[in-house]
């Protein structure tokens, strides 16, 4: 049950809206739209139980947006604000974490069948780890392309409480021979025709120590939209690998080749991950790290700000080598200023970033270009390929200074 | 206020309702059972729109298509793809003689 507290917050919540909309919510948020900044973008603002208002994508199966002023409130993303993301519309709705258990299987000398209790009785591990959907931004791709049409807010950052994957492969004896994991949920297709949503990781990842079975989020239960009670955490790597409701783990011989890996979230097999603006890779590989990205959250786009001087602020990640240097330009990219860096909460994380600057009067191009420990360095002009993955140009922010 | 006209006045307004037994301590997770919110979007009116609701609300909701990029290079090609892609990969069961009224149904409507 919900405590008095909780119930409060929630009912003050709904008076807020109600308020707006003739004490009629669902209908409310419908009608209270938000417009992303691309042709086609406007989106229903929606609530969802154990969420707070977020923009809508789709409703079956649910993709949620997070609004990108919730990057500034803090480092970590609220549970109640990390972004949704399905494939397939037969997802769980009644889970029972008492019976729930973990399959493992396949190439290994014990077949393990792992229940809540059992994960938590085993050795927990903590990390604070950017998770974000392969096609986060897709929507300003240009040329546009198919798909679930993003704006930044297709990401999130929180601190996972698990078990190391490793663990639990090493309690099943991993044989020899074996070559990847493959990892399934609950979740799944409406029709047996549609291919299960599943997905594979090398089995020297899938045993890096890093890769995690994880049942807390921010120190509570996950969400049950962003997989509860277990769901895979792949630091570094695109959501495709973070399996929500992860119930089946299989040690195979081979190299998975469902539909999920060998012909979805692909990319063009070079360095940038592009090709030419409405061409096809020769040849593509599964998508797998994070570029580097950074972004400012205290200024949206369009706005009016004071002249004088103004204390810019915002985040920046990549996919694993952590972030070395974030520069921050006022003159659209014509001279920089490096910003400071805020605590490190590791490699995996959001890391928090500001930089006191001077407006004068009239308008300003800002931008924040940030560069890894791997000396990536984000593009000046966006890249593309015909999934519309891995946006990760300089961003703008068009502010005028009065 | 009262813990049952709270509870009440919640439910009224739609918000405690969708989800029950449902606890934020993170010592013992407990059984969940969880509602979605109704589907607000809708197929605009056009040509065939029953045959696109026959064949495609099966698996998801009228925003798939909706929130598609739109203009000149989002018309009968792009759509035909989209639909050649739900039935070849995603196995949608759509008869052959649907295929073209769906096509023509997106092409003219979105």
């Amino acid at each position: 049950m919900l405590d008095r507290r909780e119930m409060m917050k929630r009912v003050g919540a709904g008076l807020a809206f109600g308020a707006i909309s003739g004490l009629n919510p669902l209908k409310a948020f419908a009608a209270n739209t938000v417009t992303l900044p691309f042709d086609n973008g406007e989106r229903p603002l929606v609530k969802y139980p154990q969420k707070r208002v977020m923009i809508g994508l789709t409703s079956r199966p649910p993709q949620l947006e997070t609004p990108f002023s919730v990057f500034n409130e803090s480092v970590i993303t609220p549970n109640d604000a990390f972004f949704v993301r399905y494939h397939l519309a037969d997802i769980p709705l009644n889970i029972d974490p008492d019976t729930f258990t973990i399959e493992v299987k396949g190439k290994v000398d014990h077949p393990l069948k792992l229940s809540l209790k059992d994960l938590k009785k085993m050795k927990a591990t903590e990390i604070v780890a950017v998770n974000q959907c392969s096609g986060n931004s897709r929507g300003l791709s240009n040329p546009r392309v198919a798909g679930g049409q993003s704006g930044n807010g297709a990401m999130g950052n929180a601190r996972w409480r698990g078990v190391p994957l490793k663990a639990v492969l090493d309690q099943a004896g991993v044989q020899t021979g074996a070559k990847q994991v493959v990892f399934g949920g609950m979740d799944g297709p409406v029709s047996d025709k549609t291919p299960d949503f599943a997905k594979a990781l090398d089995l020297d990842h899938a045993r890096d120590g890093e890769v995690m079975l994880a049942y807390l989020m921010n120190g509570r239960d996950l969400p049950i939209l962003n997989g509860f009670p277990v769901r895979l955490v792949v630091p570094g790597y695109y959501g495709t690998y973070w399996v929500k409701h992860l119930n089946e783990i299989t040690v195979i011989d081979s190299v998975f080749d469902n539909f999920w890996m060998k012909t979805a979230y692909r990319i063009p097999d070079n360095a940038c991950a592009c090709v030419e603006p409405g061409t096809a890779p020769k040849a593509t590989v599964p998508i797998n790290k994070f570029n580097v990205r950074s972004f400012i959250t205290n200024v949206a786009d369009g706005a009016k700000v004071r002249s004088g001087g103004k204390l810019l602020k915002g985040i920046a990640f990549d996919g694993g080598t952590g972030i070395k240097e974030v520069a921050v330009s006022i003159d659209g990219g014509k001279t920089w200023k490096n910003a400071r860096l805020g605590r490190n909460y590791g490699k995996y994380s959001f890391r928090e970033w500001r930089v006191p600057v001077k407006l004068a009067a009239g308008p300003h191009e800002l931008k924040v270009r940030a560069t890894s420990n791997g000396g990536q360095v984000q593009p000046a002009e966006a890249t593309w390929n015909p999934a519309g993955y891995m946006r990760n140009v300089i961003e703008t922010v068009r502010v005028t200074a009065a | 206020m009262t813990r049952a006209t709270l509870l009440a006045l919640a439910s009224a307004i739609g918000l405690a309702g969708g989800i029950s037994a449902f606890t934020l301590t993170a010592a013992g997770a407990k059984p969940v059972n969880y509602k979605l919110p109704d589907e607000t979007s809708q197929f605009k009116p056009g040509p065939n729109l029953d045959v696109v609701k026959n064949n495609c609300t099966a698996c998801h909701s009228a925003d798939y298509i909706q929130t598609q990029p739109r203009g000149p290079k989002f018309k009968k090609d792009f759509w035909q793809a989209e639909v050649n892609k739900m039935i070849k990969v995603y196995g949608a069961p759509i008869e052959e003689a649907d295929i073209g009224k769906i096509v023509d149904y997106l092409t003219a409507t979105y």
